[in-house]
Formats: C-alpha cells, structure tokens, sequence
C-alpha cells in the first residue's frame, strides 16, 4: 500500500513522465482513498496551471 | 503559403499573398518611430497593431515571464522583451488577432531564454541537487509511516479557476517562485515555464533524470506550501 508521502513523489512524477502500469494502479487506489492527497494532486494542478498561464499559453 | 521563422521555430500561416521580403526589411523606420514613440507614429493605418494600454499590458506579462528565469540579470530580461517585440510588431501582418500576437511573442521569447541557457552556459552556482532545508521542511508534514501528520494534510483551495483570475494569487505565486533557491527555480522554470522535457533539461544540466524529478518534486511540494500558507491563509483572514 502506497504511503501518502510517496503518493506526492508520484502526483509529482505523473507531471514528467509516463508512470508505470503498476504506479498508476497504486496510485489511482489511493487517491480514491485519501482526500488529503486528493486535494495535493488538485494543488499542483493549479501550479501547472498558473505556470502555463504565466508562460502565455491559457489551456 | 507558409514561411518559417527560425527566431521563433514556428511555423505560420501568412495567407494567400507571399511575403515581399525587400518590403519588410524597408519598414525598419516604422520600426524604429514605434520604439521611439510608440504605435501613434506608424504610418501604416491598416497595420493590426496593439494600442498603448494593451501593448503595455503585454509587455509586462512578458517581463514577468523573463524575470522569474533570469533573476539577476533585469538588463538582459528588458532587452529579450524588446527584441521579442520588435520581431513581432515587424510580422504584424501575419497575425490575425491578439491572441495569436501574444502566443507568438511568448514562444519567442522561450526560444530566447533556452538559447540563453545554452549559450552562456550559465549553469546556476548552487549544485542542483544540493537539498535546501526544503526535505526537512517536507519531511515534517509526514510521520513514520509516510502517512499526511494530523493537521497538516492539504485542505481544500476552493476554486482553481477563480484563483487564476484574482490579483492577489498572482501577486503570491510570483513571490513564492521567486522564493525558490536559484538552482531549484532554474530546473523548475525549465520544465514548468519553458516546456522543456526532463530529457533535455537533464541534458543541459548534467544531471540524472532521476535527480531531476527529486528537485521537481521538492520544489512543487515547497511552491504548495507557499502557496497555502501566503494564499490560503491570506483567503480565509
């Protein structure tokens, strides 16, 4: 069972590269499970977000 | 037709009518009244050009885009707007609409802070990988198991797509970026303003991929806890 630190290093890494089908599995399951990581992976999609507007690109 | 522009690597569409390039190098007067003095001296009415306010609007989202990469150097990051400009106020009549203007102008400039990288092998002087107090920093939202520390797990923003328009986030966010060490903001500019692919930022840097996803992780997970602390907590006051 994934830890919620190691959920985060994954949130992270989904953002670079492509996961395993393992990784992706785990961390789908947890994410089910656990709001507070829920809420960390929406986090850092409002960074992405922010940083590709700051870029000049609105999507 | 279609016309590469190697400044930019873009590829655009100028229409039906081929590009007289003798014309566009003879418009360097109107180049040089519209630094000068601004859009006011073009003589050319039918040019899909910005008027001040929205030209000034534009020129400061670039400056804000340039300065977050290239700290120390304001000199510089004014000199790549105005260049990023001027190329673009010369292909104005390619562009059908400010958006595109804009999308344009920024690809420039990412093409000129990558060749700048590059070229002045201005590798920043921390090592990359060096860990700032910012594992220590994580590490505490965690107990032994790895599972959030009560209390301390990430609580709901609220609307994303309403923070992307209030002022005070951007005012935030860009004190947050700027907060990152210089070889952290570096790796994260890198991939998160730039676009540029692990592979290649691992390049440039000499770093392993995996190294580069350590420093991206850390410096995601800081930039969140900026953000809630200065944002979130500045929301809910």
């Amino acid at each position: 069972m994934l830890s919620c630190k190691d959920a985060t290093k994954l949130v992270s890494q989904k953002q670079d590269a492509q996961l395993s089908l393992m990784q992706r599995i785990s961390l789908r399951l947890h994410l089910m499970m656990c709001s507070g990581c829920k809420n960390y992976e929406r986090q850092i999609d409002v960074i992405h977000k922010a940083c590709r507007r700051i870029s000049g690109s609105d999507d | 037709m279609r016309v590469i522009d190697h400044e930019s690597q873009q590829t655009l569409n100028t229409g039906a009518h081929p590009v007289d390039i003798p014309f566009l190098l003879t418009r360097g007067y109107n180049r040089l009244c519209f630094i000068l003095f601004g859009p006011a001296m073009d003589t050319d009415p039918s040019a899909n050009w910005m008027q001040e306010a929205e030209l000034a609007d534009l020129r400061h989202d670039l400056l804000r885009f340039v300065r977050l990469q290239l700290r120390d150097d304001a000199a510089m990051a004014e000199d790549i707007v105005q260049e990023a400009l001027v190329a673009a106020y010369t292909n104005r009549d390619k562009f059908s609409g400010r958006a595109q203007v804009k999308t344009w102008v920024f690809s420039i400039l990412r093409n000129k802070i990558v060749d700048y990288f590059r070229t002045n092998s201005r590798r920043p002087e921390q090592s990359l990988t060096r860990d700032d107090g910012s594992e220590a920093e994580i590490n505490e939202l965690f107990d032994d198991k790895g599972h959030w520390n009560k209390g301390l797990q990430p609580k709901k923003w609220g609307d994303p797509e309403s923070s992307l328009e209030n002022q005070q986030f951007w005012e935030i966010f860009e004190i947050c970026l700027n907060g990152m060490n210089e070889a952290t903001a570096r790796v994260f500019g890198m991939r998160e303003l730039l676009g540029l692919e692990t592979a290649e930022i691992c390049q440039q840097l000499d770093m392993s991929e995996n190294n580069c996803w350590v420093v991206l992780h850390r410096a995601r997970a800081k930039l969140r806890l900026c953000l809630e602390h200065k944002w979130i907590g500045a929301e809910s006051c």
